[in-house]
């Protein structure tokens, strides 16, 4: 059993989100770096208990990223994995970022790829589905519970207004969101089995990027909250009819 | 040339992110001087000619029962099947759970970039540049696809449906439909509730609700509006509410025209799952809450007393419209 376990580097959460060089770059001063929520409370954690279940599978990790995307996979392997690939490289594009990650994909052989269902930068949800179209795997997006019998897989999806049930042979590539696991914390001896596990970094393949990003904008501030007196909720009935329009 | 749409149907029926993708499809048909179709995929119990109202002037069908649960790779093979045969240029998708499936494995197909999460009309006075989503709503950016075949998917509620006069026409698509791979054994829908992601109304609960026997006035509103409940992370982490409710950076992300939050501190991560809302009503009885600072209107009291009385509020002024 080998699991590739795909690993972005996002800004924090709490992260003012600011942008430099007239709006075309994300202004990356004081922001602090951490593994994509996504990436790191499900899907590694849910490949690290498969492992737990079955100690002779291998979990690979994989980003693709420059140098500074390190710390990050670190940190990762920290958690669990047994080793990590870096393509080095950096994109937007989310076809050039699910190619490289496929060619790791194909000449690793892996039964299993996980993806976080978005990174919380970009919103796309698009890497898991386009990295199985380009290996010819099957594809469960937003999965809520992942179990494993065999080469069966038995997946819970999020689907509009409800959840369903599929069982799906491997090899396969799953989207992870929560209630697939929990969170953890790296132990100390994981943070210092980490520092010597191999990190492996490759050249991208030759890929075209499709899209590139122009700009960004900022929403307009908010105009600031109307307050309305506790024993009036009239008032506020007639604005949101009247004035927002939203009732 | 055309525009193609993937219009997604759920037990028979297309739902309203669908139609948002079809205005969409459509106004960008326009903007761009061609035609918009759409794709139908299994089998539905709806008159889909009646479609055609919201710009679409034809829609190939493919009701073959294979396709009535979701194989994301079969889905993409029949939808790019008809993106040739009907020489579409650009594809759209609502960015909605099967949109999420679906459009990437589509794109990559086709070799054709991908603007997923868009929320507005491509900017084609010079090249193809689509506005989107990104850091979970607290900003946009900008992205230009450079392919000759164009992806969209569209946020849902970030487009408003019109709806005029027109019919479509419907004609079956012969399209290869292979064996599935995924094979669904279960389906839970959550019956007698408006979903989350599609409701254009949420209410949504915290802490300050203090307990799960509280949440009746909070069920009470949301009846009263039509809204979908909701709930924050410490809410659904203590099972307080189903998870399912969990609005939030790591939970679900929702755009309503309205966003009623009661008792509700408003920390970032929660931010991160809400700033997508059109108009967000704030009720805490801390007038430091950072969520007021997230809101446009908000009252400073106790959620025990300001919600019944503002359940009674709106069924007073529904009574009288």
């Amino acid at each position: 059993m080998k699991i590739l376990v795909c690993v972005s580097k996002t800004p924090d959460t709490t992260a003012k989100i600011a942008f430099t060089d007239g709006n075309t770059k994300f202004d990356e001063a004081g922001v602090q770096w951490i593994i994509n929520p996504y990436d790191e409370w499900y899907s590694l954690v849910r490949a690290i208990e498969l492992k737990e279940a079955n100690p002779a599978a291998t979990i690979h990790l994989v980003t693709v990223g420059n140098a500074d995307a390190e710390p990050i996979i670190r940190k990762a392997l920290a958690l669990g994995g047994d080793e990590a690939i870096r393509v080095n490289t950096d994109s937007s594009d989310a076809y050039y970022i699910a190619a490289q990650i496929a060619e790791v994909a194909k000449q690793g052989g892996y039964d299993l790829v996980f993806t976080g269902k978005e990174t919380i930068d970009y919103n796309g949800s698009s890497i898991g589905g386009m990295i199985a179209e380009l290996i010819d795997a099957p594809y469960i997006s937003l999965a809520t519970k992942f179990d494993l019998n065999g080469t069966t897989a038995t997946v819970v999806r999020e689907i509009e207004g409800g959840e369903e049930t599929a069982e799906v042979a491997l090899p396969l590539v799953v989207s992870c969101q929560k209630g697939v696991a929990e969170q953890r914390i790296p132990n100390m001896r994981g943070i210092m089995a980490a520092r010597t596990k191999p990190l492996k970094v490759v050249e991208p393949a030759a890929v075209d990027a499709l899209t590139t990003v122009v700009g960004f904008e900022l929403p307009p501030a908010k105009a600031g909250v109307k307050l309305v007196a506790p024993d009036n909720v009239e008032e506020l009935v007639r604005l949101l009819h009247e004035e927002a329009k939203a009732i | 040339m055309s525009v193609l749409i993937f219009i997604d149907q759920t037990e028979g029926h297309v739902k309203k992110s669908s139609l948002e993708a079809i205005t969409y499809g459509a106004d960008l048909a326009k903007q761009l001087g061609t035609t918009a179709e759409g794709i139908v995929l299994g089998t539905v119990t709806e008159d889909l000619s009646a479609l055609g109202k919201y710009g679409v002037t034809k829609i190939h069908q493919v009701a073959n029962e294979t396709l009535n649960h979701l194989d994301a790779q079969l889905y993409a093979s029949v939808i790019s099947e008809a993106a040739a045969a009907s020489g579409a240029n650009v594809i759209v998708f609502s960015h909605n759970q099967t949109g999420k499936a679906v459009a990437a494995r589509v794109a990559a197909k086709l070799k054709a970039g991908l603007v997923a999460g868009a929320c507005a009309l491509p900017d084609t006075s010079n090249g193809f540049v689509v506005k989107k989503t990104v850091f979970s709503g607290k900003a946009f950016a900008n992205i230009s696809i450079q392919s000759s075949v164009k992806v969209i998917s569209l946020n849902p509620n970030s487009y408003k449906t019109v709806a005029t006069e027109g019919t479509a026409a419907v004609a079956d698509f012969a399209a290869t439909v292979g064996q599935p791979r995924v094979k669904v054994t279960a389906v839970n829908k959550i019956t007698g509730e408006v979903p989350l992601t599609e409701a254009d109304i949420v209410v949504s609960g915290g802490r300050g609700l203090k307990g799960p026997e509280n949440w009746g006035i909070l069920l009470d509103l949301a009846k009263e509006l039509g809204a979908a409940t909701a709930c924050s992370r410490p809410v659904g982490d203590a099972h307080w509410r189903p998870h399912h409710e969990h609005v939030g950076q790591t939970g679900v992300q929702v755009a309503p025209n309205l966003y009623i939050a009661i008792g509700i501190s408003g920390a970032i991560q929660h931010l991160a799952g809400v700033n997508r809302s059109k108009v967000i009503v704030v009720i805490n009885k801390d007038p430091e809450a950072p969520f007021f600072k997230a809101a446009d209107y908000g009252i400073v009291g106790d959620a025990f007393e300001v919600v019944p009385q503002l359940t009674a509020a709106i069924h007073k002024l529904k009574a009288g419209a």
